[in-house]
């Protein structure tokens, strides 16, 4: 077994249980104990599998977090605010150790044991006396690292003290107790059925015994040797746990005295969960998917100029067999595409804790609400949209949310909400980040935007216009964030990572009743189904998912819209828009396709139906072409180039395009 | 009844006929462990011993506070303490 990748399973798991560990600390105000055993449970996992890497800083510091932890759990120490607050600045803490981990600076690093020891001191500020010894032991533990064996193996584990153990001044507790540090316990059993009935009972005599599922990387020579003490006057039996017990030492059926049986509820779960996971689900590096993917787009293109030089041969079978090819090949895309698609779920959830933190720092009560977890999207697309989104959301916290008077005066309830919502639409997945506060001051906005050359005096401006003005990059000055109360502050930031991914925003506000920021993304950067549109001798790609239908372009001078049964439909002729030399053909046709709520027409020569279209990023040259979002290479070598949709429909908006 | 300090080897022949006296006489047998300071396998034994005699003669012995020490222990076992509300 390779050390490195142990370790680097041990990072990402850490990862994924402070993850977890932040999400049940948001959610403990409502989930109460189940948050708290989450919460533990993840603690706990931390630190047991760090001690077995001999990283003596995290176990130091997840032990002490994990005792209060216990505290919270037993209900001595009550969950509050400030709690909370600390337990969550803990995760951090503990995520910053786990990183210096995987940058290997754990061991020489001063800062981070700096950083770690004002929250150490506030955690043992909940602790009262006894949390301090188990530090000490178990850093001791964690001094000797385990050496690795086949990973976890499990034991069963019986105990039987003799009557003069405790005489002998042993506490058979002490044994489990010294048991737990070289592994963990999975279920014990505490076998009371020797205890005599209360008038023979020797009060100084042992009766006690234990069965105990253990899981440990340690040998069984030294899980043996946990009872050396002992050994003389007890029954100590450790067996691996898939051979059954003889049934001799079962424990007798409980007569008068109940065996007490429960599980170790800290240990248990994450041992079985875990093992669940294994089996279902394989972890593979993003490179391998990304290179698949890569790979799939040229077998696309591979199979399409396949079907071109086939349908030229005219060869039955062959053009049989191309289409079935085609057919898998297009099976095994979207099978690739769909490793790479994730929940946004995970990415909303983080915003949990911006949101905590956030509205802690405001001195705001601000909740967020969720919604639309579940639409997946491209892994890529996730990465790149979290810093826009966590931009859009304190700026809805800071600038669209009132101050709780405010909003009373207002009749509003006083704490506020920002809510997230995703769904898919049209090819695209929509985020909505969503306020309801104070909405945009559509005056203010226009006078400043006025100010800064961005708008002419005079004119009429719909409150679309003005409110794209808070996305130019020269409307967000430090100024803006204390006398206006719009948004303002790096939305043009915002408005470019967004535009980089081929997406779109959008504002919509109503003064008094709060802003909803539109994020429209395509669901995958790599692959779609593409609709080919002849104009001249170029080729062009409409995603197909905005194509609604084609009708027949019949020419009238002087006119750029069309009666679409009854509702009027603006155009764009794509020869004019691109510039494309030379006669138009004779019969032209229509692609009315919808983006969002907006429809338009496209005006071009031929249509050639719908293709896998693998894109390709233009080059460096073409960064300034608008209207184009990329180019794929078709089955006979030429390039096509893909229509952007989203810029398109932004300069369709001077029209005033009618609303589906 | 409340146990107060230690509840181990040491002093577990002095509770023993306090602690089985409590349960014989009274008819809903209460015990407080919110003071004991240390707590071992004689303790525990102890009140296994006392419950298992509650249980003879259809009581039952429950425990309305247990101090830390106490708690360990049980949590350490993955047992209930049976804890009712005081």
């Amino acid at each position: 077994m390779n050390i490195d990748q142990v370790m680097h399973t041990f990072i990402a798991e850490s990862r994924e249980l402070l993850e977890q560990m932040e999400n049940a600390l948001l959610a403990v105000a409502h989930d109460g104990p189940d948050a708290v055993n989450a919460i533990f449970r993840a603690a706990h996992t931390i630190k047991g599998s760090a001690g077995m890497f001999g990283l003596d800083p995290v176990v130091e510091f997840t032990h002490v977090a994990e005792s209060v932890l216990d505290k919270v759990r037993d209900g001595h120490v009550p969950v509050n605010d400030a709690l909370v607050a600390l337990l969550l600045a803990c995760c951090d803490h503990i995520g910053a150790l786990v990183d210096a981990v995987e940058s290997g600076t754990l061991a020489h690093d001063a800062s981070l044991v700096e950083a770690g020891a004002p929250l150490v001191a506030a955690l043992q500020g909940y602790l009262d006396g006894d949390g301090v010894p188990a530090v000490a032991a178990a850093v001791a533990t964690a001094g000797n690292p385990a050496p690795l064996a086949d990973g976890m193996r499990e034991w069963d584990i019986q105990l039987r003290f003799g009557a003069d153990v405790l005489r002998n001044g042993m506490d058979p507790l002490s044994f489990i107790r010294y048991l737990a540090q070289l592994g963990s316990i999975i279920r014990i059993e505490t076998l009371a059925e020797r205890l005599p009935p209360a008038d023979e009972f020797d009060p100084e005599s042992c009766y006690l015994g234990f069965r105990i599922g253990f899981a440990s990387l340690e040998t069984q020579a030294a899980i043996d040797g946990v009872f050396d003490f002992v050994r003389d006057d007890c029954e100590i039996r450790v067996e691996p746990a898939a051979a059954p017990a003889p049934a001799a030492v079962q424990p007798a059926p409980p007569v008068e005295v109940p065996v007490v049986q429960a599980v170790a509820p800290a240990a248990e779960a994450p041992a079985r969960v875990r093992q669940q996971q294994e089996k279902r689900t394989v972890r593979v590096d993003a490179d391998k998917l990304d290179r698949l993917i890569d790979l799939v787009g040229e077998l696309i293109i591979a199979g399409a100029s396949t079907s071109v030089v086939a349908r030229r041969a005219q060869i039955p079978e062959l053009l049989e067999c191309t289409s079935t090819l085609s057919g898998l090949v297009e099976e095994v895309r979207d099978s690739a595409l769909q490793l790479r698609m994730v929940k946004i779920g995970a990415t909303f959830n983080r915003f949990q804790r911006v949101v905590h933190d956030v509205s802690r720092e405001l001195g705001k009560d601000i909740r967020l609400a969720v919604n639309g977890e579940d639409a997946e999207l491209d892994k890529t697309v996730v990465e790149k949209i979290g810093d826009p989104l966590t931009h859009l959301v304190r700026n809805a916290m800071d600038h669209g949310i009132e101050a709780a008077e405010v909003r009373v005066a207002r009749g509003k309830p006083a704490h506020g909400t920002v809510s997230l919502n995703a769904y898919h639409d049209s090819g695209s997945i929509v985020i909505e980040v969503a306020d309801d506060g104070g909405g945009l001051k559509r005056e203010r906005i226009l006078a400043k935007g006025i100010e800064r050359g961005l708008a002419e005096p005079g004119r009429a401006y719909t409150d679309k216009e003005i409110f794209n003005l808070i996305f130019e990059p020269g409307f967000s000055t430090a100024e803006q964030v204390t006398n206006l109360s719009g948004r303002g502050v790096g939305m043009d930031v915002v408005k470019r990572n967004i535009v980089a991914l081929r997406g779109s925003v959008e504002i919509a506000s109503f003064e008094g009743a709060g802003t909803t920021v539109t994020v429209r993304l395509p669901l995958t950067l790599a692959i779609i189904n593409g609709f080919q549109v002849g104009v001249g001798k170029s080729v062009f790609v409409i995603p197909m998912d905005m194509v609604e239908e084609c009708i027949e372009f019949h020419e009238q001078p002087g006119c750029d819209w069309v009666d679409l049964r009854g509702q009027p439909l603006p155009y764009v002729r794509l020869r004019e828009h691109f510039g494309i030399q030379g006669p138009a053909a004779r019969r032209r046709s229509i692609v009315v396709v919808r983006y969002g709520s907006r429809r338009a027409g496209l005006v071009v020569d031929h249509l050639l139906g719908e293709f896998q279209t693998v894109i390709k990023p233009l080059g460096k040259v073409f960064a300034g072409a608008r209207f184009l979002s990329g180019s794929s290479i078709l089955g006979n070598g030429d390039v096509a180039l893909i229509l952007d949709m989203a810029a398109l429909f932004t300069s369709f908006s001077d029209l005033e395009s009618p609303r589906v | 009844m409340r146990v107060e300090g230690e509840m181990t080897i040491y002093r577990a022949a002095e509770l023993k006929p306090a602690l089985l006296e409590a349960v014989r006489e009274h008819a809903a047998p209460r015990l407080d462990l919110s003071a004991v300071t240390e707590f071992d396998s004689a303790g525990l034994q102890l009140l296994l011993v006392a419950r298992q005699e509650a249980a003879r003669l259809g009581k039952h012995l429950a425990v309305s506070a247990a101090s830390s020490a106490v708690r360990d222990v049980f949590a350490l076992l993955g047992m209930d303490l049976g804890e009712s509300a005081a």
